[in-house]
């Protein structure tokens, strides 16, 4: 390779490394920022602000969804398996949401502990089956539980 | 060997010469068109039509033969973008700029399909059209790069520094591909982690897959169209003052 | 067929997601050829224009 053009290479390498360090650094600092919402164990542990919104995100507890007749009230549990937080909502859920779901709500801790949450997002997983291959899945289940 | 004009190292080097890329395109560029057209139509009707619905997002996860391909031809087509300029400025080869700033325009359009289809997708499933995580803010960055290097290569008027400072533009950006493919590890995210791409078992139904690796296929197809066309363009303008320009405007005019 | 264009009631994200991918991606395989057919006529006026100068 001629010396200018390697000189160049070096450059130019050199440019990518400064900037693929400076941003890992950047990065770094700003990790609690970049992380979309707390976990109920984070709540637990004291670590999501008290006085302002914040996004709690986990898992809707089985049978802990509670509606209230006549209005769009709900409540629920959210669980990242160790610690969970309930959480009441009023207004439309999006089609995801039901109960095993991943969710992500926005909102407020109040004094009692429940979060009262203003939005309601649900989170989906990188699985795509069709409908019959779930239930076949859970029929094997069924079957081997037996 | 050395004497023998016609090694493998010269013929590459003569189709980096515009004309002959020129002429190579020309004829290539037919067969691309068909291919890419078979591929969507099988990709669509595949993705449409056969593959069954999702068992939770029922019939709108179809958004998925669109979505996924378009944003895998984002990061595609910068990296292609990045390693393009890079040659370009260590080598000071004119395809190679060709090549980027033919590449630019297509890959800020399949960014702006990735951002938006995902948005047509997240409003029904997720409950919003928009959410500040580090998947979407991360490919909406990428966006600004392709408008920036853009924008920044057709403010300076001479070409070749034009080139040259779009090509430091986009070789800095690259730092942004793999934040944007490893973001919904490395922080919690409303995106979902990756399907296709894990290591282990892609966690999709085959009958969904297939559809989705022909669409993927016919964007790749359809980039290379595309991005051949430009570049013949560009070859066209920034040539426009030489011989062979001139014998093949004026033999195809007349 | 109405089944399939309302796709399990998602027809109002679906159909124009996929809409709005097929004009962007013609408009960005057109924009080029329309560009190459108005350069080619731009370079053979000046070519042309040269060619009477240079015989007047």
């Amino acid at each position: 390779m001629k010396p200018r053009r390697k000189q160049r290479l070096v450059l130019v390498s050199l440019l990518i490394a400064g900037v693929a360090v400076a941003a890992g650094l950047a990065l770094l600092a700003l990790q609690e920022n970049i992380n979309l919402f707390f976990s109920p164990s984070q709540v637990a542990a004291g670590d999501a602000p008290s006085n302002t919104p914040f996004r709690l995100g986990g898992m809707v507890v089985d049978g802990s969804v509670r509606r209230s007749d006549g209005s769009l009230e709900i409540q629920f549990d959210l669980t990242d398996t160790a610690n969970s937080v309930t959480v009441a909502y009023t207004g439309i859920l999006p089609d995801l949401f039901r109960e095993g779901q991943g969710i992500v709500a926005q909102g407020s801790l109040g004094t009692d502990g429940t979060f009262s949450a203003t939005q309601v997002l649900a989170k989906h997983d990188e699985t795509y089956m069709p409908p019959e291959v779930t239930e076949a899945l859970e029929k094997a289940k069924a079957m081997g539980v037996q | 060997m050395s004497q023998n004009p016609d090694t493998w190292l010269t013929r590459f080097h003569r189709l980096g010469s515009p004309p002959s890329f020129y002429r190579l395109a020309g004829i290539l560029m037919p067969f691309i068109g068909i291919i890419c057209i078979a591929l969507f139509a099988s990709g669509l009707f595949g993705g449409l039509v056969l593959a069954p619905a999702d068992y939770q997002q029922g019939e709108s996860y179809r958004i998925i033969y669109i979505h996924v391909p378009s944003a895998w031809m984002s990061m595609f087509v910068y990296a292609l973008l990045a390693t393009a300029s890079a040659i370009s400025l260590i080598w000071r080869m004119k395809l190679a700029e060709a090549v980027a700033r033919a590449s630019a325009p297509v890959g800020a359009a399949y960014t702006f399909l990735a951002l938006v289809t995902g948005s047509l997708w997240g409003k029904p499933m997720w409950g919003t059209w928009w959410v500040w995580d580090a998947r979407l803010t991360s490919e909406l960055i990428l966006l600004f790069l392709y408008l920036g290097y853009m924008a920044l290569v057709a403010a300076i008027d001479d070409r070749r520094s034009a080139s040259r400072a779009g090509a430091v533009l986009a070789i800095v950006g690259v730092v942004n591909l793999p934040i944007i493919h490893f973001s919904v590890e490395w922080w919690n995210t409303l995106h979902q982690g990756p399907t296709v791409t894990k290591f282990d078992q892609p966690s999709i139904a085959i009958s969904m897959l297939i559809p989705l690796l022909l669409m993927a296929g016919a964007f790749k197809f359809h980039y290379l169209y595309t991005m051949l066309a430009r570049v013949r363009v560009e070859i066209l303008d920034s040539e426009r003052r030489t011989a062979w320009v001139n014998t093949l405007v004026t033999s195809k005019a007349s | 067929m109405i089944e399939f264009l309302q796709m399990g009631g998602y027809a109002i994200y679906v159909w124009p997601a996929y809409a709005l991918t097929a004009l962007t991606l013609a408009v960005s395989v057109i924009a080029p050829i329309r560009r190459r057919k108005r350069l080619v006529r731009e370079i053979s006026a000046i070519a042309v224009q040269k060619e009477r100068s240079r015989s007047e």
